[in-house]
């Protein structure tokens, strides 16, 4: 059932490439700086969380006496939520942005998801290796655990390209999908512990907020990055699970109402 | 060798009265269906071989491009199957996909990976592809530069730069000047030599004529006529002023060539004849000669009045010359039923060598679309020789006369004055 999709992609993998690529031009054509403002924005992230948090407001994380540690809390999560919110928000629009193409061009549309999953893969490459420089730098790099990132990244990845298909194709039929996804990743980002730790919240939320399937990702993140041990892997296990089984659901709803999509585009 | 195989071909588009009622019946597993399906066609049934020129005619609205995109695979068929070995091209919309901010060359590479090429395969067809786009240095610039001229040949030879097993080509191509439209039928022909089976929408009777072996007629989504260039574009012919394919008729003439006639059928063309000099009926005349073209009309109901003509055509189905009573000034009013009305058109000849069909039409306006009596198409079909007049070519007969003036290179003074008088 997969392989045939498999050997669309392979046959595919010059024009994914050359995708990425002329997308990644595109953003950065006619600026003076060029690419340098894909490092910019992710430097501008850091830095603010750092200055604002950990020097201003002397935040801590408890159990912590370091003022950095707050801030490479709140960098893990900020920044791999940010790869996990534009995978979902480019992706619940790939469909209608590329309607000309769909409508008038035969070629394998999975190829479309692919290539919003590679972009928002370079701009978080660019983002985390500034990170891991900042972590060098200031002594902090927490050592070969980190080999266990990218594993959460894959797990993170599949995860939210399932679940951007079946908005993305939802939003062919019902807008209101594309106004309604902006508020829910908003709520989705609050109910995660990223920008405050899951130890303040009160018993009951806490088991509520524990069945949000990025709590084990994000806090995956959190204890590679933080504190150098091993993530939850019994949590990541489930959330990679759900993963798998959203990304099933998405292929059958896309192969159930692909052909409608086309109409309605 | 059949290539593309339609069997019981048919695709409806759902349409629901709003968004809820969609969403009730995705949601609900209880909900009856919401929505209507729209049949766009129906009920398709066609075979076409390899190398076979099909052409495609039908109204706005007739399933053309329903079709056309499911044998491009971009739309799904609702119900039955449809087979195409090889690989289909489609020169739909041209220039699909370009993006003004990458230059020509760039923008060849990403059409080129749509189409499913690996980039050494584009590279290796880059050189062919400027040349046959013609653009010179323009291919390093942005496409936003470019005339849209120049981008249509661009994404013409990007499109055609591999020879494709099966070719669907719109009228779209009718696009970019004359000098290129000539080249890429070039191509288009030289494809087809080769073995590619060419799919071709046009209105122009000429081009379809011109090209294609079989032509197929749509009508509200399904099949009305297959057959000849010529019989089927009659047929289309007489569908676009009666719109309804039941008072539509072909018959056969006894020489084998079918007609069409259309029509309310308050007056029918009883019988065409061509007369030479001695009044005699033929089916061959001499180029220049006088001749009389003798409609016979019957009257089956009363009519206030009535405007009777004529049209001839050549081969590819071009209008040679055309005329009816109204320009003529001549009136035919207050008819009953019963009457018989004969018109006779005297002229001269002037066609080229050839086979000509002629065509009549009743209507009781000028234009036969308004109220259609009876629309004759290939009605006649005559030939004209030429044995007097010396041999040219083309369908008009201009009878050019030469004189020739010859001044030799070496003058003297005297003779270069004569020849300046």
């Amino acid at each position: 059932m997969f392989s045939k999709h498999i050997i669309a992609l392979w046959s595919y993998r010059g024009f994914i490439l050359g995708s990425l690529m002329r997308d990644f031009q595109m953003r950065y054509r006619k600026s003076v700086l060029g690419s340098l403002w894909a490092i910019l924005n992710p430097l501008a992230t850091i830095l603010i969380y750092t200055v604002i948090f950990s020097q201003l407001m002397k935040a801590r994380l408890p159990g912590i006496n370091d003022t950095m540690a707050y801030s490479i809390y709140l960098c893990s999560g900020v920044l791999t939520w940010s790869f996990f919110s534009e995978i979902i928000q480019r992706s619940q629009n790939v469909f209608l942005e590329n309607a000309n193409l769909i409508k008038k061009l035969n070629f394998p549309r999975i190829c479309l998801p692919i290539i919003v999953v590679g972009n928002a893969a370079v701009s978080f490459s660019i983002s985390f290796g500034l990170f891991l420089v900042f972590l060098i730098f200031l002594g902090k790099f927490p050592g070969w655990i980190v080999l266990a990132f990218p594993v959460v990244c894959a797990i993170q990845a599949v995860f939210a390209i399932g679940f951007g298909i079946i908005l993305g194709i939802g939003n062919v039929f019902f807008r209101d999908i594309g106004q309604g996804s902006g508020i829910l990743m908003q709520f989705w980002f609050w109910f995660t512990p990223i920008i405050y730790p899951i130890s303040i919240l009160p018993e009951a939320i806490r088991s509520l907020v524990l069945l949000n399937p990025m709590v084990s990702v994000v806090s995956a993140y959190q204890s590679i990055l933080v504190y150098g041990n091993q993530p939850d892997w019994l949590s990541l296990a489930s959330t990679a699970l759900l993963a798998v089984l959203v990304c099933f659901l998405a292929f059958h709803f896309y192969k159930k109402r692909s052909g409608e999509m086309v109409d309605e585009l | 060798m059949t290539i593309l195989r339609m069997h019981h071909l048919g695709k409806a588009y759902k349409q629901y009265p709003n968004h809820r009622a969609r969403l009730a019946e995705w949601c609900l597993p209880w909900s009856k269906p919401r929505h209507h399906l729209y049949w766009a066609l129906r009920d398709i049934n066609l075979e076409v071989s390899a190398g076979e020129a099909l052409g495609i005619v039908g109204m706005n609205g007739a399933g053309k491009s329903t079709l056309l995109k499911i044998i491009a695979g971009t739309s799904q068929q609702t119900e039955g199957n449809i087979n195409a070995a090889g690989r289909v091209a489609a020169l739909l919309e041209l220039g699909m996909g370009f993006h003004p901010e990458f230059t020509g060359r760039q923008n060849v590479v990403m059409a080129g990976q749509l189409f499913g090429f690996q980039v050494d395969e584009i590279q290796e067809l880059m050189p062919g592809i400027e040349d046959f786009a013609e653009i010179g240095n323009y291919i390093d610039q942005p496409v936003r530069t470019y005339s849209s001229g120049m981008q249509m040949r661009l994404a013409f030879a990007v499109a055609t730069a591999k020879r494709p097993d099966i070719l669907i080509v719109d009228e779209a191509l009718s696009v970019g000047d004359s000098h290129f439209q000539h080249k890429s039928f070039r191509r288009i022909r030289n494809f087809r030599e080769e073995g590619t089976t060419l799919l071709l929408v046009s209105h122009d009777r000429s081009a379809i004529q011109s090209i294609c072996d079989r032509v197929i007629v749509l009508h509200e989504g399904k099949i009305v006529k297959t057959g000849p260039p010529d019989e089927a574009m009659d047929f289309y012919h007489a569908l676009l002023s009666e719109r309804d394919v039941k008072l539509i008729r072909q018959e056969r003439h006894a020489y084998g060539k079918l007609q069409t006639i259309s029509g309310r059928g308050d007056v029918s063309v009883a019988e065409i004849n061509l007369l030479n000099e001695e009044k005699k009926p033929v089916y061959a005349v001499e180029t220049g000669s006088s001749v009389t073209l003798e409609i016979k009309a019957q009257i089956h109901k009363t009519v206030p009045e009535m405007v009777m003509g004529f049209l001839i055509r050549d081969r590819f189905g071009q209008i040679v010359y055309g005329i009816n009573s109204y320009r003529l000034g001549k009136s035919m009013e207050h008819l009953s039923a019963g009457d018989q009305v004969t018109g006779r058109f005297s002229f001269e000849m002037n066609l080229g060598k050839g086979n000509y069909t002629i065509s009549t039409g009743v209507s009781r306006q000028e234009s036969h679309l308004s109220e259609n009596y009876e629309w004759r198409d290939a009605g006649l079909v005559f030939s004209v020789y030429n044995t007097k007049k010396p041999d040219f070519v083309g369908t008009a007969s201009l009878d050019a006369v030469l004189t020739v003036e010859h001044l030799p290179s070496r003058q003297t003074p005297h003779s270069f004055e004569q020849g300046q008088r």
